[in-house]
């Protein structure tokens, strides 16, 4: 009977034990340090803005005078808060202190790989549309495929830096102390002292762009949006960093520069890349009549082709001319030697899998439920310019730059695509099995590589010392749908230098932007 | 008693929307080898499903078709006493989707390791005899297999122990067997550098996985050459996320299914040593996993040192 009792209580204890072992899985930037701008970017608002034909296009009023009562109700507001603040509240300061650029940017991703899913069959085989003005209904709107990403990160990036643009002219027009240098009672809160003016905030001008657009792009988070704007906002307040009236200046602001983004992305004909059945029909009409082998979807049932007017939206860096002019010649033909030896080539690859190739596959797949290639590029380039110790201006204007260039990207990818209508390698050769998902359209050039060109040549122009890096990164992203199956090296290479040529129209405006 | 010298060998269920059935099964029975015994086996199994379970809503997919997962089983037994035993299981996996193009997986997965220890044996009852049995095992991945190619990957990485407890009796022929084990799975880490689940992003390569408990229950006969059991089989997950609608399985799901099959072995007369077991097994109910058909059947002989 000892025995037993020794032998459960053994037992129990193991268990015990290994139950409580710590489980520690937390975010890597969980616990980014506060922004320390090495550079406060005084002159931001003569830098070149992106829509806004000026920086003060928005009235900013002078904010009342430090006598005046309401700016002391504004400091008691900030000492009252300081005073008692809860671990919760400390927690939302040491967050957003990280940059608040960066912490949109990472919610935008998380928003992104939440709507990344595709539609379910119908049962009568075919695919519902997502609905604009009937989001919460299934299928969900958007359906947040990479070109439809590339221009969401590309739109709220822009209004961001733009808004952060108007910003900082008023920040120097009107030059108002941040709380904690006016008041020495005003403490900074977890935050790195700046000698950058309050007035308006520019956390709240990142609040009001942001929630502004997402009404636009993500339309069924517009009550958790409105939440983490209002959670931004009260900690730029509670860390001594604002008043409530540079808050509320911030926002209104930040609001007014989005409304010229949203005109402007109503306009861009987004809307309409979807197709129709005809202009799907037509493609492959158009293919046929050349004598060449047109794509074909390989999902079950046959799904349409994503976003196929996707090449008409208008892009940020260039005109839609440009668009054509970067059309590189045509794949090789469904059958002929070069194909042939392109597809034999997949084949070889699939047919011999090793654990590092499908390690590189995985790393970059980038499909269903995640943020996308532009997402990953902007996961990769923000992990990097928290070491530049930016200011959020120069922060805005980085990424608005990577996402600019991204959505450019998209645009003269999907023109390519839907141009030469090929292909995938499982459609030459159904034996070909993939390491991923096969994306559903035209295989000439990648998108994968065509992002990655792109984004690699712009994020080396910002940071020079990581240029070769990206590079590397770049033809990794490209290789890795050519062992995973879905691609022949000739889509990889040449999507890779048509990204390079997209990137270089991207350093062309930073070198005129005035903010070098 | 003959009892001793028999090993059961009820495999592998193959279960899951991945490939994980090949979890040893002989930890939750009530066989022991005696001191000295030596069993060695392999196992083949076959499981697949048509049907899975996404959440809780049961659809088919015709881009995969039926996954299958096939495995061979290497199983090393050994009676360190009579009440204590140290078994050791080694599969190699492959998978395979007949429709759609995703390409199968294969290799070495997971080796587990299980102390069995017997710590009461009375009589109980008219012809009643009762035994009660503590396991305790680990797991861990062979190699770093890809755990982040679901339904295809062969495996989800983690390292895993495990703390069981066994309750058998038999009378005459009949028995029956309770049988439960918690068990505590290691963080796993993935190729991608962040992941999308639980209703939120992760900016991290390291997926927390949910703790499991495994419960199984055994009716049957048991003569010294033959065994026949009906089987109910459960594995709960203490939390996880959903797949939605439409997403891809990830590791870190609450994997939960309940199976009912049948087990056999048989030693031959002429030839002792020698055992041949079958099993088959089916998926009545599931959250996040495959309705999975398996079928196994294996060879087993006994040495004494």
């Amino acid at each position: 009977m000892k025995n037993i009792f020794y032998s459960l209580t053994g037992l129990i204890g193991l268990m015990l034990f290994t139950a409580s072992c710590q489980k520690d899985v937390s975010n890597r930037t969980a616990n980014l340090p506060a922004l320390q701008s090495s550079n406060l970017d005084l002159n931001a608002g003569t830098w070149k803005p992106v829509l806004l034909s000026r920086p003060d296009s928005f009235a900013v009023a002078a904010p009342v005078a430090t006598t005046s009562p309401l700016y002391v109700a504004d400091l008691f507001e900030i000492k009252a808060l300081q005073k008692s603040l809860t671990k919760d509240q400390e927690n939302s300061i040491k967050y957003w202190a990280a940059g608040g650029v960066l912490r949109w940017n990472e919610i935008m991703r998380g928003l992104v790989a939440k709507y990344n899913l595709p539609v379910v069959a119908s049962a009568d085989g075919t695919y519902a549309i997502p609905n604009a003005s009937n989001p919460l209904a299934y299928p969900l709107f958007p359906f947040t495929n990479p070109p439809y990403a590339a221009r969401a990160y590309a739109y709220i990036s822009a209004a961001q830096y733009d808004a952060l643009l108007a910003c900082w002219f008023y920040k120097t027009k009107y030059n108002r102390l941040a709380p904690y240098n006016f008041d020495s009672s005003v403490s900074a809160k977890f935050v790195n002292k700046s000698d950058l003016p309050s007035y308006p905030s520019e956390a709240a001008v990142l609040a009001g762009v942001t929630a502004e657009m997402m009404k636009l792009l993500f339309p069924g988070e517009i009550g958790n949006i409105q939440n983490i704007a209002v959670q931004q906002e009260q900690a730029a307040i509670m860390s001594g960093a604002a008043t409530r009236a540079d808050v509320t200046a911030g926002e209104a602001l930040g609001r007014q520069v989005a409304e010229m983004f949203i005109t402007r992305a109503r306009g861009d004909n987004a809307g309409k890349a979807v197709g129709t059945p005809t202009d799907w029909a037509n493609f492959v009409d158009v293919t046929k009549s050349q004598g060449l082998i047109p794509w074909y979807s390989l999902e079950i049932p046959q799904r349409p082709p994503m976003l196929p007017l996707f090449y008409k939206v208008k892009p940020f860096l260039f005109d839609s001319a440009t668009v054509v002019s970067l059309r590189p010649d045509p794949p090789p033909a469904v059958g002929s030697d070069q194909m042939n030896k392109d597809v034999a080539e997949v084949k070889q690859y699939v047919n011999n899998v090793t654990r590092k190739n499908i390690g590189i596959v995985e790393f970059w797949a980038d499909g269903v439920g995640t943020y996308t290639p532009p997402g990953h590029w902007n996961a990769i380039a923000t992990e990097d310019f928290v070491k530049q110790n930016y200011s959020e201006v120069r922060w805005a204007r980085n990424i608005a730059l990577l996402n600019m260039t991204e959505m450019d990207a998209a645009i003269v990818c999907w023109d390519i695509k839907y141009h030469f209508f090929n292909a995938r390698p499982t459609q030459v050769d159904p034996s070909i099995k993939t390491l991923t998902g096969i994306p559903n359209f035209p295989a000439y050039v990648s998108g994968h590589s065509t992002f990655s060109g792109a984004a690699a040549t712009i994020l080396g122009y910002l940071m020079p010392e990581n240029a070769s890096k990206y590079s590397a990164m770049a033809e990794e992203a490209g290789l890795s749908r050519l062992v995973g199956g879905i691609h022949y090296r000739t889509d990889c290479e040449v999507g890779l230098s048509v990204g390079n040529k997209v990137g270089s129209y991207a350093i062309l405006k930073a070198q005129n932007d005035g903010a070098n | 008693m003959k009892k001793k010298t028999i090993l059961n060998v009820s495999l592998a269920l193959g279960f899951s929307l991945v490939a994980m059935l090949a979890k040893s099964q002989t930890a939750d029975d009530a066989i022991m080898m005696g001191k000295k015994q030596w069993c060695n086996g392999l196992t083949y199994m076959y499981s697949g499903w048509k049907n899975y379970w996404e959440g809780t809503t049961k659809r088919d997919n015709k881009n995969l078709g039926t996954v299958s997962t096939q495995s061979v089983m290497f199983m090393s037994t050994y009676g360190i006493t009579n009440k204590l035993n140290a078994i050791v299981s080694v599969p190699y996996i492959w998978t395979h989707a007949s429709a759609g193009t995703l390409h199968g997986l294969k290799g070495f997965q997971d080796i587990e390791m299980n102390i069995k220890y017997e710590f009461l044996e009375s009589k109980l009852g008219k012809d009643g005899h009762l035994s009660l049995f503590a396991v305790g095992g680990l797991s861990t991945p062979l190699q770093k297999y890809e755990n982040d190619f679901l339904p295809m990957s062969i495996g989800l990485g983690s390292t895993n122990l495990s703390g069981r407890l066994t309750a058998d009796y038999q009378k005459g022929i009949f028995f029956a067997t309770a049988s439960s084990a918690f068990e505590w799975r290691s963080d796993v880490t993935i190729d991608r550098t962040s992941y999308y689940t639980g209703d939120e992003i992760h900016y991290t390569n390291k997926v927390d996985m949910p703790n499991q408990l495994y419960s199984n229950l055994f009716v049957g006969i048991r003569k010294p050459n033959l065994i026949v059991q009906a089987q109910l089989l459960n594995m709960y997950t203490f939390g996880g996320s959903d797949i939605r609608k439409n997403d891809m399985p990830f590791a870190s799901n609450q994997m939960n299914m309940t199976s009912v099959g049948g087990h056999v072995k048989y030693f031959f007369l002429f030839l002792p040593n020698l055992a041949v077991v079958a099993d088959a097994d089916f998926t009545v109910a599931g959250r996040n996993v495959g309705q999975s058909q398996m079928y196994s059947g294996g060879l087993y002989y006994v040495v004494s040192l």
